[in-house]
């Protein structure tokens, strides 16, 4: 059975520390979500875990099946079978949907049979029209059509750990209920295990996670079962902030060029 | 240039012009150098010129690739070795339709009261040996393209292509002209004149594939009749420096003009271009997307002007120039100008000289997509645009086929 174990995760962004500290572990078919104000930290966590330059890891290790994941370039954390939708996907003009799939499954098992139909059985599985598998990558696609078309390519590559960064925004309730019930036939089919990073309940009404982690100033502040999130629905997150929430800068490669110069 | 440009060099070649004259104004003008603003950045410099001269007879045994394994379908074929038009073959249900595809020799000047002439101009008056001109007669429509193959055989020689394409009153022609060289050094400097006659429409593509050791220092000027189109392409691979001046008079009201190139240089080449679009007539358009990438140590310039003389009302003109470098070494130069003598237009430019976008490799880095696969499907992917735009659908292909060419190349090096 496969894990995923993250522990003692610290990482900056333009020399400021945004990950304090984060411990975790996933075991195939499992959901874990993670939630937490604006700023605390959740879209570094995804970042980190999968490369995203630009962020510095101060400490920790994340590992699948045992292999450092932090040592790996991105694509080959990929390969190693971790997933990351993405909040914001990137628009790539001029590049196909199924030349990306059929180039990331080509470069381990050249295993691009049959991958026009796939493509259309995923995007039936959730509502996604046909028309825009054909598409540039996310180019002109709507908020809601770009989480759709992260859901077809999780379907797609068939990872073992799946990062969900804010999957839910964008779609209508509809949509959302597809995707979800998407995500959660793959931890039963396939033995998935997820960690989804939202702001609001609603996905996990149908993306029923296993644990909830409160992320509030770079740490998991408080954790428990399905029920927590209903009670953060209710309370909010006033109890885990001491201060107001902080902001999580971007991360730029040459630095941030708003940047007080004498701070 | 030297003593090979001379009277007596011309005396093969045909009459109809005054040759001796251009000879002398040739002779009169220097080289240009990177010091003036209309070489900036080029190395035209480095352009020797005592080992040159020019070409007095097509050599006979040159074999030439047709083009027909790209190009099937055509209504005429035109071979130019060295600047000289060694066949001519035109489908004979279009001969009788009236399209014309006829050697003239005794060509009217280059108008270029909006351009100073050069050296280079005075050297192909004088040393063209004559034009090819490819014209449709009042309302023909000519549904397979013409392709030129223009050659440049000779080692240390200069040959002087020159092109003209009219398309007369309410006709449609299309042109795709191909451009090759040998390995060996040589200097070509191609005219191209392209005229659209009333509510016609003209489409050519250009395709320089010229080898490494060649220079090209072309000129491309255009004058666009009311109600036409005329639609340009340039794709531009090969040459070690390769220059296009493109001069584009939009002069009848209503007129369009359509501009757009894929350029993409590696080891030392460097690909020059100098575009004009003159909007001289109420109602009229221009829409230019030039598109390049430089490897290794290659470069690019673009220098471009959109000018709105006073009688331009109602004008829409557009410039866009993006290049994507490929390497820390590689260097593009983009100069995008706008000059507007009238109030009633919408213009814009845009320049941009960026690596690969560092979001978009992540995006496909995540999916598993290898960094060398990742790079090659992304520049694609920025030059798919342009090539979609190339006028000539036939030619698309071959154009496709280059960059993936560049691209291979590219991932063996790393």
């Amino acid at each position: 059975m496969s894990t995923l174990k993250i522990s003692g995760l610290r990482a900056a962004v333009s020399g400021k520390e945004i990950l304090k500290g984060i411990d975790v572990e996933i075991k195939a078919g499992e959901v874990h979500a993670v939630m937490g104000p604006n700023g605390a930290g959740k879209s570094t966590l995804s970042h980190v875990v999968m490369g995203k330059p630009g962020y510095e890891v101060l400490g920790g290790s994340v590992t699948l099946d045992g292999t450092e994941l932090l040592d790996l370039p991105t694509w080959e954390r990929s390969q190693a079978g971790l997933f990351l939708a993405m909040q914001y996907p990137t628009e790539v003009p001029g590049v196909s949907l199924i030349d990306v799939l059929s180039s990331s499954l080509a470069a381990v098992e050249g295993d691009g049979d049959d991958l026009a139909r796939r493509l259309r059985d995923e995007a039936d599985r959730i509502g996604f029209d046909h028309q825009f598998l054909s598409r540039p990558l996310n180019v002109d696609l709507s908020g809601g059509e770009k989480k759709r078309n992260e859901t077809v390519q999780l379907g797609i590559l068939e990872p073992k750990f799946a990062v969900l960064d804010e999957l839910d925004s964008g779609l209508d309730v509809d949509a959302l209920r597809l995707v979800a019930r998407r995500v959660e036939a793959a931890t039963e089919e396939s033995g998935l295990g997820v960690l989804v990073i939202t702001h609001y309940s609603r996905l996990l009404s149908e993306l029923k996670p296993d644990r909830v982690h409160v992320l509030a100033q770079g740490r998991f502040v408080a954790s428990g079962g399905p029920e927590l999130a209903d009670e953060l629905e209710v309370s909010g997150y006033g109890a885990y902030v001491d201060e107001g929430p902080e902001t999580e800068p971007a991360a730029t490669v040459a630095g941030d060029p708003f940047a007080d110069p004498l701070a | 240039m030297n003593e090979s440009f001379s009277v007596e060099a011309t005396s093969g070649l045909p009459g109809g012009r005054d040759r001796a004259a251009a000879v002398e104004a040739a002779s009169l003008a220097s080289l240009p150098t990177a010091e003036s603003e209309d070489w900036r950045y080029s190395p035209i410099g480095d352009l020797e010129s005592s080992g040159w001269r020019p070409v007095s007879a097509p050599p006979d045994d040159v074999e030439i690739d047709l083009f027909d394994d790209i190009i099937e379908h055509r209504s005429a074929t035109v071979t130019v070795i060295d600047g000289f038009v060694t066949s001519v073959d035109v489908d004979p249900g279009y001969a009788a339709k009236g399209l014309v595809v006829e050697i003239v020799a005794d060509v009217a000047p280059l108008e270029l009261d909006l351009a100073e002439p050069t050296v280079f101009d005075h050297l192909h008056r004088a040393f063209s040996p004559a034009a090819i001109r490819i014209a449709t007669p009042a309302g023909l429509v000519v549904e397979e393209p013409v392709v030129v193959v223009t050659h440049a055989a000779a080692s240390e020689s200069v040959s002087f292509p020159h092109l003209i394409i009219e398309s007369g009153e309410g006709s449609d022609i299309s042109v795709v002209e191909r451009q090759t060289s040998t390995t060996a050094a040589a200097l070509s400097i191609p005219v191209t004149e392209l005229t659209t006659g009333a509510a016609s429409q003209l489409r050519y593509v250009v395709i320089q594939e010229n080898g490494t050791s060649h220079w090209q220092i072309g000129r491309q000027l255009s004058t666009i009749g009311a109600q036409s189109t005329l639609s340009s392409g340039m794709a531009v691979f090969g040459s070690r420096y390769a220059r296009t001046r493109t001069d584009s008079r939009i002069l009848g009201r209503g007129a369009t003009a359509n501009l757009v190139a894929a350029y993409y240089g590696d080891n030392d080449q460097v690909h020059d271009f100098r575009t004009f679009q003159h909007h001289e007539a109420r109602d009229t358009r221009s829409d230019l997307l030039f598109k390049g990438s430089q490897d290794d140590r290659s470069g690019s310039i673009y220098t471009g002007l959109i000018h709105i003389h006073p009688e331009g009302a109602n004008t829409n003109a557009f410039q866009t120039n993006r290049n994507v470098k490929l390497s820390e070494d590689a260097w593009a130069w983009s100069v995008p100008n706008l000059e507007i003598e009238n109030n009633d237009v919408h213009c814009s430019h845009a320049s941009t000289v960026s690596p690969v976008d560092g979001d978009q490799r992540f995006y496909l880095h995540a999916r598993g997509v290898p960094p060398s696969v990742a790079d090659r499907l992304i520049v694609a992917g920025f030059f798919d645009e342009a090539i979609q735009r190339l006028p000539v659908v036939a030619a698309r292909a071959e154009v496709q086929r280059l960059v993936d060419e560049k691209l291979d190349r590219r991932n063996e090096h790393r």
